[in-house]
């Protein structure tokens, strides 16, 4: 199933799953990456999944490139059947003070408002994988209608809890931090949560995220 | 909800606390507490983070009797100022270090790799790093801090680890908890020596980038740009030119990736990095050359030279005996 592994500096393996984005490859990559985690291997100290890659990273004083390979390439792989999913709904508020990057949208698509809202809003997402910054999620996939690039000068502080578009992509910045991404709502809920050390992110690759639309009312008195 | 029992024990704590403890009177630019790091967290966003360079940290802790990998204050050029308050102490600082141990007024130039005895009411004043960047503080006892993924180390990019995941400010207290006593000084002669030539592995998008581009990254200088932290050190340089895509999918990163972006500048990943990133990645850092990399201070000039990853395993073999034997002197 993957495509090819090679190495990523001396401390690492790059596992190769093709080029393409879409939920069966990222299925794939997740499977290898539960099953490894499973496996719980002495000196393996980091996984990371994305899209169509997972990078496992190894204590080079216990284990070396060849060693590491050699396991992943005899791995038991769990089966599809054995994947969780949750299905987690975020409430964004639009509300123009959130919205930072709308109407930059509109003028980008060359559609309105109301139309980019009532798609966003319709549409299950699938979440592909987690990081960047700690829990932030990368959520698929948005219709070709809502595809646009990043800005071209990246915000130095993106406000927590904004709700974001690039490309086929939707993500929620759990933290304040530099970011390109178009703003186009914010949430009040907490994605992320370090006082939980078993299960810090709300949403986990392989989630189906839905999101809901809120007022500034119902915003500023959230409660969890 | 917390419990009566659990708030309780947690005053009791505080109490028994406050005998020993260090006053911030200034704080320095970027002091943390560090300890080995985390694992086994890149899949949620979160880095290995811990000391920056392991070597000095190692050698602190052995210096005041510590396991190695326990809890130390690391500082960047300008440390803090700390009053101590309690019974007397052993602290030593490794790095390349310019410190003044401060008793009854009297100005003590301290020495690295040396330890030395706090009594109440002492100061010592970090005064800065020497032609590097980052030193460590190690006392002979513990911390009072709280761990997060069985660490202390702050991450204070996603607020995690001890003091709330934010580093050490001005005006507050850092508790121990316990003091090792009867121990002997320490010494060890090291000295810290600087890296020129940053040793790399080719990176998984080596060739997305022109002959001229790959020749420019393995023939020219390099300048550490000012704009480098715990995060990521940013060089300047002749354009490495990008003749594939500016951006791949976003995918993970490890330490010491060396990522070129749309504008041809590159950026090393360390130890506090962003999980995941859709920049090109035209190198990897060598395991056995990270140390001395974080080290680098703003306008160091630097060249990249490629190793085979044979090489850089045997060169990290002895790098961790050198450290191992390093710290079996003390």
């Amino acid at each position: 199933m993957i495509k090819n592994i090679s190495n990523l500096g001396d401390a690492a393996l790059y596992c190769d799953f093709g080029t393409e984005v879409n939920k069966e490859v990222n299925n794939k990559v997740i499977r290898y990456f539960k099953s490894i985690q499973k496996e719980n291997i002495d000196g393996i100290n980091n996984l990371t999944p994305s899209y169509n890659k997972l990078i496992v990273s190894f204590d080079l004083r216990k284990k070396n490139f060849q060693t590491v390979k050699k396991l992943i390439e005899n791995l038991n792989v769990i089966n599809d059947d054995k994947l969780e999913s949750n299905k987690i709904k975020i409430p964004v508020c639009c509300d123009e003070k959130f919205s930072l990057d709308i109407k930059r949208l509109e003028e980008k698509l060359k559609i309105s408002r109301d139309k980019i809202y009532e798609k966003f809003f319709n549409k299950e997402f699938f979440c592909y994988m987690t990081g960047f910054i700690a829990g932030m999620p990368f959520l698929g996939d948005l219709e070709t209608e809502l595809r646009a690039k990043r800005l071209e000068t990246p915000r130095v502080k993106v406000p927590k809890g904004s709700v974001g578009l690039t490309e086929q992509f939707a993500n929620v910045y759990t933290f304040e931090s530099p970011g390109g991404w178009n703003i186009i709502g914010n949430t009040p809920i907490v994605i992320f949560n370090s006082s939980k050390e078993n299960n810090p992110n709300l949403i986990n690759p392989g989630d189906a995220v839905t999101f809901e639309q809120i007022t500034k009312d119902q915003y500023n008195n959230y409660n969890e | 909800m917390p419990s009566l029992l659990s708030k309780l024990q947690k005053i009791n704590t505080t109490t028994t606390m406050n005998k020993n403890y260090f006053e911030i009177k200034r704080a320095g630019i970027n002091t943390t507490f560090q300890d080995q790091g985390r694992s086994n967290l890149y899949h949620i966003g979160i880095p290995f983070s811990g000391a920056m360079d392991n070597r000095n940290f190692q050698i602190s802790n052995k210096l005041v009797g510590n396991e190695t990998n326990s809890p130390v204050i690391e500082f960047a050029y300008q440390g803090p100022l700390l009053k101590y308050f309690g019974d007397d102490i052993k602290c030593a600082i490794a790095g390349d270090v310019k410190f003044i141990i401060r008793k009854n007024d009297n100005d003590i130039e301290g020495n690295c790799y040396q330890s030395f005895t706090l009594e109440n009411g002492d100061e010592i004043d970090i005064i800065t790093t020497n032609k590097s960047v980052y030193g460590y503080l190690a006392i002979s006892g513990e911390f009072n801090l709280e761990y997060q993924w069985s660490s202390c180390s702050i991450n204070t990019k996603a607020n995690i680890g001890s003091n709330n995941g934010k580093r050490i400010e001005d005006t507050q207290k850092i508790y121990i908890s316990k003091i090792n006593k009867d121990l002997n000084d320490k010494k060890l002669n090291y000295i810290n020596t600087k890296i020129e030539k940053i040793r790399v592995i080719k990176g998984t998008n080596f060739n997305y980038f022109s002959e001229e581009g790959k020749n420019i990254f393995f023939d020219k200088e390099f300048v550490v740009s000012k704009l480098s932290d715990r995060m990521g050190m940013r060089l300047d340089g002749p354009k490495i030119e990008n003749i594939v895509d500016t951006n791949i999918k976003s995918e993970g990163l490890i330490k010491g990736v060396i990522q070129v972006p749309a504008d041809g500048n590159p950026i090393i990943m360390l130890s506090d990095h962003g999980t995941i990133g859709g920049y090109p990645k035209i190198g990897v850092v060598i395991s056995a050359d990270y140390d001395k990399l974080v080290q680098l201070t703003p306008g160091s000039k630097v060249k990249f030279q490629e190793v085979e990853l044979s090489s850089a395993e045997t060169l990290f073999k002895l790098y961790d005996l050198e450290t191992q034997n390093l710290i079996s002197q003390i």
